[in-house]
């Protein structure tokens, strides 16, 4: 390691003029003193003039040009004449480089506290501003829908096939861990009630019932949320920091349709064969238990599974996926549109879009229960 | 003021094992601004990468002053690279810090200065590339020239002894790229620095360039290397001189080439 020689500033006073030694090594790794005396020391003595030697000053950087501009300022305040012309023609050059450009006037930012009902005024507005983007977006949605019953809606069929190979046949893996583990779950949480009456039987029940009209939808609708949804945002989200949204719409091309539609349909498409499969592979997690721990036969657990659970179940389960498809279609293809031109722009549209689509997801499925319920369906 | 800075021995470039330029071989003296040139897509910003350490050669080596970077360890070269400043292509400023935390960043991390002089640093930075005032903004609120010189003050942050530049007056108006160039040259001469840029804007080549090197994407290895200046009057290779007169047919060189193809 190099060895330096410690910086200090000596002062020494001629009249009216302050001279102002610059001694040792003043590089970024130093320990330098405080400039603070030596401004006071301006403000205070009432010189008219400061000089420099240098005489004794070894290698510099950073450290010295920003208190050299602090003493320049200082003095240009005091009226002070600060003379630099013994410094050495680096620091000269440096120094003529920051003043060349006057900062601009109302550049700089005023930091200014916000009070408490500014920002929750300011959440209220923000709020109405998000309701109404929701709003347009689902509009301009529905208008590109409407151009694709017309046969006029334009986008490239094989983005179509892409974004269904994507989030459908890619998606199973992670759809059938997690149904299989949820069927699991519901039949054992359900045997340890119906086991206290020797009931275990309708443990098939149980399961049946919840996966095909609740549970495999709901889940299949939340790992898509996640996966999906999240791809969606991030990737148009991207597209827009690159300008590629930009192009699509100097070609012509409506973004809504070229890239929304193709999203939104696989997803429509998709998301009924999720929730499908969501559904027997939670009732084969259900026959796992059912059959494995308790003395019931794999017959008998089928058998009563379809007899309780009816088509009408599974129809609204399906249904439910589906609605949730557009949903998580929408939050995610919505953020991604509006994302911002930076990289975190990106991350938060990421983010943005899977709380969205979950809290889509569940007030919607609340909703459709409370319906169904009223029904008596 | 002539000794050497930056050494580059016997290097190989390739991705996988398609080569992208072989044989380089040459020395980057102190004080240099040393111009890395060549047609699109020769390997310019990929001997860029090579000396920055972000890209391991295929064969041979590169040498600060003495010192070994592909063969040293982590530690020592972390160490090398604590000297090199670099400005990329697009500024590549982080876009959820402001400017101001941009070059804070290096600068709290590799320093023990208190806050307090961290922002006088920050500010002295920002004033040395024209950006007074803009501490506070986020660099996608600046217009890409801004960015530019934004993140040329982050280059600096530490006082690097050698400062890369990829491109620096890509996408500037002729007004600004000569600014920048003009910026340049002065922090050489106020800094004592070392520049190496990557470049193919001819006014920024002859009007800052004082060595170089030129890659050809063919024969794929340097073909001509010198002051700029020097190598449009003397070099005898036809694609050089094609290249720095924009393949201008009234330039005697380029002239005596047409001609024989319209005589023949």
């Amino acid at each position: 390691m190099i060895n330096y020689i410690p910086c200090e500033l000596k002062t020494l006073y001629k009249q009216d003029i302050l001279e102002v030694a610059i001694v040792g090594d003043w590089v970024l790794d130093a320990d330098p003193p405080s400039l603070e005396p030596l401004l006071a020391e301006m403000t205070t003595s009432g010189i008219k003039r400061l000089v420099f030697s240098t005489k004794s000053l070894g290698r510099w950087d950073s450290l010295l040009m920003i208190d050299l501009i602090s003493l320049i300022d200082q003095g240009a305040k005091q009226a002070i004449h600060v003379d630099t012309t013994t410094l050495p023609e680096g620091i000269q050059g440096l120094l003529s480089l920051v003043y060349a450009v006057p900062e601009r006037v109302g550049a700089r930012r005023q930091n200014t506290k916000i009070p408490w009902l500014e920002t929750i005024g300011n959440g209220a507005l923000h709020f109405v501003k998000e309701t109404h983007d929701l709003i347009v977006f689902i509009g301009e949605t529905a208008l590109s829908v409407a151009a694709l019953t017309r046969g006029k809606a334009r986008f490239r069929w094989i983005d179509l096939w892409m974004n269904i190979q994507n989030c459908g046949p890619s998606a199973l893996p992670i759809i059938t861990l997690i149904s299989l583990l949820v069927g699991l779950i519901l039949a054992f949480v359900g045997s340890v009630q119906l086991a206290l009456f020797g009931a275990q039987i309708y443990i098939a029940n149980l399961v049946g019932l919840g996966m095909t009209r609740e549970m495999g939808g709901l889940m299949a609708a939340i790992i898509m949320s996640g996966r999906t949804g999240a791809a969606y945002a991030a990737q148009l989200g991207t597209m827009q920091v690159n300008s590629e949204i930009d192009a699509l719409k100097t070609m012509g091309f409506q973004p809504m349709e070229f890239l929304v539609l193709p999203r939104m349909i696989a997803l429509i498409l998709v998301m009924p064969l999720l929730c499908l499969y969501a559904d027997v592979m939670g009732i084969a997690g259900g026959a796992m238990v059912t059959v494995g721990f308790f003395d019931v036969s794999l017959v008998e657990y089928l058998h009563r599974t379809v007899e309780s659970v009816h088509l009408m179940d599974l129809m609204i389960g399906i249904f439910k996926c589906a609605v949730f498809g557009i949903l998580i279609a929408l939050s995610g293809c919505m953020r991604g549109i509006q994302c911002g031109r930076s990289a975190s722009a990106v991350g938060e549209a990421a983010t943005s879009a899977v709380v969205t689509g979950i809290v889509f997801i569940v007030m919607a499925d609340s909703l459709m229960t409370l319906i169904c319920n009223r029904l008596g369906i | 003021m002539t000794a050497p800075c930056l050494t580059i021995k016997n290097m190989t470039m390739a991705y996988g094992h398609f080569i992208i330029q072989q044989d380089l071989d040459f020395t980057i003296n102190r004080g240099d601004i040393f111009i890395i040139m060549g047609g699109s897509g020769c390997g310019k910003s990929t001997l860029l990468m090579h000396l920055i350490g972000l890209q391991h050669p295929y064969k041979g080596d590169v040498l600060y002053g003495e010192e070994s970077l592909w063969q040293a360890d982590d530690p020592t070269r972390k160490r090398i690279l604590k000297q090199t400043g670099v400005l990329f292509q697009s500024g590549a400023l982080l876009s959820s810090m402001t400017l101001a935390e941009n070059i804070a960043l290096p600068i709290a991390e590799y320093t023990k200065l208190g806050s307090q002089r961290i922002r006088q640093i920050v500010s002295y930075k920002l004033a040395l590339v024209g950006l007074a005032g803009f501490e506070d903004y986020y660099p996608s609120e600046i217009s890409g020239g801004m960015q530019k010189r934004a993140g040329l003050a982050r280059a600096m942050a530490l006082d690097p002894e050698i400062l890369f530049f990829d491109e620096p007056s890509a996408g500037l108006d002729p007004i600004s790229a000569k600014l920048l160039d003009d910026l340049i040259l002065g922090l050489r001469d106020n800094l004592g620095a070392t520049v190496v840029m990557v470049t193919h804007e001819l006014a920024s080549i002859f009007a800052i360039g004082t060595n170089s090197v030129f890659l050809d994407a063919e024969t794929k290895t340097m073909i001509a290397g010198g002051a700029p200046k020097k190598l449009l009057t003397e070099s005898l290779d036809p694609k050089v001189i094609r290249f720095l007169t924009r393949g201008d047919a009234n330039h005697p060189e380029n002239n005596t080439h047409h001609q024989d193809r319209y005589n023949s």
